[in-house]
């Protein structure tokens, strides 16, 4: 049974190689519908195989951990690194994350991708992606997580860059590579920080060491600002979200899946899974739940004056991760892990919804010339409507469960009113408000200039998988995973309506303002006040790190136009070149010469010696 | 034991090294190869006679024996060089040794 495990995140790697190998074998393209069945048979058997382990192995024992050692992969002095997988059940929510909602994605891609050349390369692609995800949450070390980690994000860059022959594609995926690598050379920092001070990098070991006596409680904070700093990067969240909303260059499935459920949420799971490190650290606790904080209420105003509906998406996803790491900083593990849970399933769907109208309408991604489009996309209506409804958290969706969990979380971590939980509540109110203005914009009103030719695109292929995740956006609050063995259990608080209450009615107002204001919003296209248009540029995080990095670097490389340490060896270089020359002019080949030279030279020498 | 300069040896010495310097002026100067082989010659003749003088100067037989050494090597030296020059003849149509410059670098 432990062996199955092994098999999950092998399958994709599989179906990877399978794919990337075919043209050795054959010269002629296979057809789609074999690429189809190696690509989402492999990861649809990965996430059949981890709900068989999911049954067997946890079902009713929700305390059992496993341990699989496949091999040793480094043995340096007092350095051991296996490649070894520790399955609890927090490993175990991701696992069923990645391969169940990575499976429904990758079904819905062969009916999203089915006009495009590069077929087998998307999904060649998106089975690397899943098997390196895999790792990341299974590795019981952090090296092998930071292998995982690192094969996200190059994955996350190869498919931001998959229509590369358009250069805006490839600027967005390059800014992606670089920022998240900004996070990741912190995480490295810090890892390198954790093995000089405990001499392990093994995480189970790392938590029996960590609560030992004599630990230095300043390296743990700052290994817990560095970890954070990847977990920023990772999770685009300030001050480095600003990649994300760019990434949307990629195909629709890969935001689904990459930039919505699984990848960019890394840092929240890194987090959660060093929670022991973090709860010695109120600093570091207070970081993560600021930056959390923060990153919520800005992308959600961001949200609000997008025009793309797939960036709308994304800044909700900055947004939505936000309030997952404001749940981290208040202690609330489970909460933040829940809420990654049901946002995966709504932002899934909502990704593929949108997914839906922008192929429908033939790649049309600005909302303001949609419009009216729920008489002729119904199903996609009905998708994207209950996605809006989870995301705004309506009462008795899943992101109401989970969302609500986060704020008495925020609300018990002062016992009162504090900033955290003002902000919690703030960020729902726009949440409702952004949610619902795309939703309202896009399937009601008037029909805008792209709706008049729009096309139901849905095929069978790509509407199942609507419909389950629509199900599962639904009804997966019911799912609350039991992560009281790897968290423990927190104290329940009864809590006075009012607050209850103030939860409840935040995104019903948020509802009800979308609904006056882009109800019959003109269409009169991209006139913006300048808040709004504030808004829009991200509160002008990429004006600022052009000026303030991108163009000094530039104007310096300029000036080290021609390399100054490379002038160093050049110049040696141009020495010897020089002096060959001089010594070649004298070997002229006339013997005369030779001898006259070699006359001169003796009778030079015969005077030294007779002077000295 | 001091050795005592007998008449005659400076004149020698002398006329060995007037002779060498003529034969290698000449090799310096001429461009035709068998003037050069000629002064090849001299040169030669002048370290054989400086053998010689040194030879009855020390009264000591060693001198003439490097005299028919040198003798028969001026003779061998002769076959070769010729057999070159031949060549050279044969392939450039002229003497001229500056014609002979393929070596340069």
């Amino acid at each position: 049974m432990q062996g199955l495990l092994a098999w999950v995140p092998l399958l994709p790697l599989i179906g990877f190689l399978t794919l990337v190998a075919i043209p050795l074998f054959h010269r002629d393209e296979p057809s789609q519908k074999v690429i189809a069945y190696i690509g989402v048979g492999s990861v649809g058997l990965a996430a059949l195989f981890t709900i068989i382990v999911a049954i067997v192995l946890f079902w009713g024992n929700p305390s059992e951990s496993i341990n699989i050692s496949l091999w040793s992969w480094m043995l340096v002095d007092n350095l051991k690194l296996g490649f070894n997988f520790h399955v609890d059940w927090l490993t175990m929510v991701m696992l069923l994350i990645i391969t169940g909602v990575g499976f429904l994605i990758h079904l819905y891609s062969v009916g999203y991708m089915r006009e495009d050349l590069d077929f087998r390369r998307y999904f060649a692609y998106l089975n690397l992606f899943v098997c390196a995800m895999l790792i990341l949450v299974l590795a019981d070390n952090l090296v092998l997580l930071y292998l995982g980690w690192e094969g996200v994000g190059l994955c996350s860059y190869l498919l931001i860059g998959f229509w590369y022959k358009d250069p805006a594609n490839g600027a967005a995926a390059q800014k992606a590579f670089i920022v998240t690598r900004i996070g990741d050379t912190a995480m490295a920092i810090g890892l390198f920080l954790l093995f000089y001070e405990f001499s392990t990098l093994n995480i189970p070991e790392l938590v029996s060491t960590i609560n030992g006596p004599d630990v230095n409680n300043d390296i743990v904070t700052l290994a817990c600002l560095l970890l954070l700093g990847g977990a920023v990067g990772k999770s685009a969240q300030l001050p480095l979200q600003t990649w994300l909303p760019d990434a949307m260059a990629g195909p629709t499935p890969v935001s689904a899946l990459i930039h919505a459920a699984t990848m960019v949420t890394a840092g929240v799971y890194l987090i959660a899974r060093m929670h022991p490190l973090y709860m010695l650290s109120e600093v570091a606790m207070t970081a993560v739940a600021a930056v959390g904080a923060l990153t919520l209420l800005l992308a959600g105003f961001s949200a609000i004056a997008q025009s793309d509906i797939k960036r709308v998406l994304a800044y909700s996803t900055i947004s939505q991760i936000g309030y997952m790491f404001l749940a981290l900083g208040v202690g609330a593990w489970s909460g933040a892990i829940f809420h990654l849970m049901t946002h995966a399933f709504f932002k899934a769907l909502l990704f593929l919804s949108a997914g839906s109208v922008i192929l429908s309408l033939h790649h049309e991604q600005n909302v303001f010339s949609m419009g009216g489009l729920y008489r002729k996309i119904p199903l996609t209506f009905i998708c994207f409507t209950i996605g809006c409804a989870c995301l705004a958290a309506l009462p008795f969706t899943s992101g109401f469960y989970s969302k609500d969990h986060i704020l008495l979380s925020a609300w018990e971590y002062h016992h009162g009113i504090n900033i955290l939980w003002l902000a919690g509540i703030l960020g729902a109110l726009v949440t409702g408000i952004y949610s619902f203005r795309v939703l309202f914009l896009v399937f009601l009103g008037r029909e805008g200039q792209a709706s008049t030719h729009c096309k139901d695109a849905n095929i069978p292929v790509m509407s199942i998988p609507l419909c389950i995740l629509a199900v599962l956006a639904l009804f997966g609050g019911l799912l609350a995973p039991p992560l009281q063995s790897v968290f423990g259990v927190r104290p329940d608080e009864a809590h006075s309506p009012w607050i209850e209450g103030t939860a409840i009615a935040m995104p019903l107002i948020g509802l009800a303002i979308a609904w006056k204001l882009f109800r019959h919003e003109q269409r009169t296209g991209e006139q913006r006040s300048s808040l709004l248009q504030f808004w829009f540029s991200g509160w002008g995080f990429d004006w600022i790190y052009d000026h303030l990095l991108v163009r000094p670097f530039k104007f310096l490389t300029q000036i080290n136009h021609n390399d100054i340490i490379d002038s160093i060896y050049k110049g040696t270089a141009t020495i010897s070149r020089q002096m060959h020359a001089l010594l070649s002019t004298s070997q002229n080949g006339q013997v005369r010469w030779y001898l006259t030279t070699f006359a001169v030279g003796s009778i030079l020498f015969l005077a030294l010696l007779v002077a000295l | 034991m001091p050795i005592e300069t007998a008449p005659g040896l400076e004149a020698g010495v002398l006329l060995a090294a007037i002779l060498f310097c003529l034969g290698l002026a000449g090799l310096m100067m001429r461009r035709n190869v068998i003037f050069m082989l000629m002064c090849v010659e001299i040169c030669t003749n002048a370290a054989a006679l400086m053998f010689v003088v040194a030879g009855a100067h020390w009264g000591n037989a060693d001198g003439q024996v490097m005299f028919l050494f040198v003798v028969t090597l001026a003779a061998a030296e002769v076959a070769i060089a010729l057999a070159l020059v031949l060549q050279f003849y044969h392939r450039k149509h002229t003497v001229d040794i500056d014609q002979l410059n393929e070596l340069r670098g």
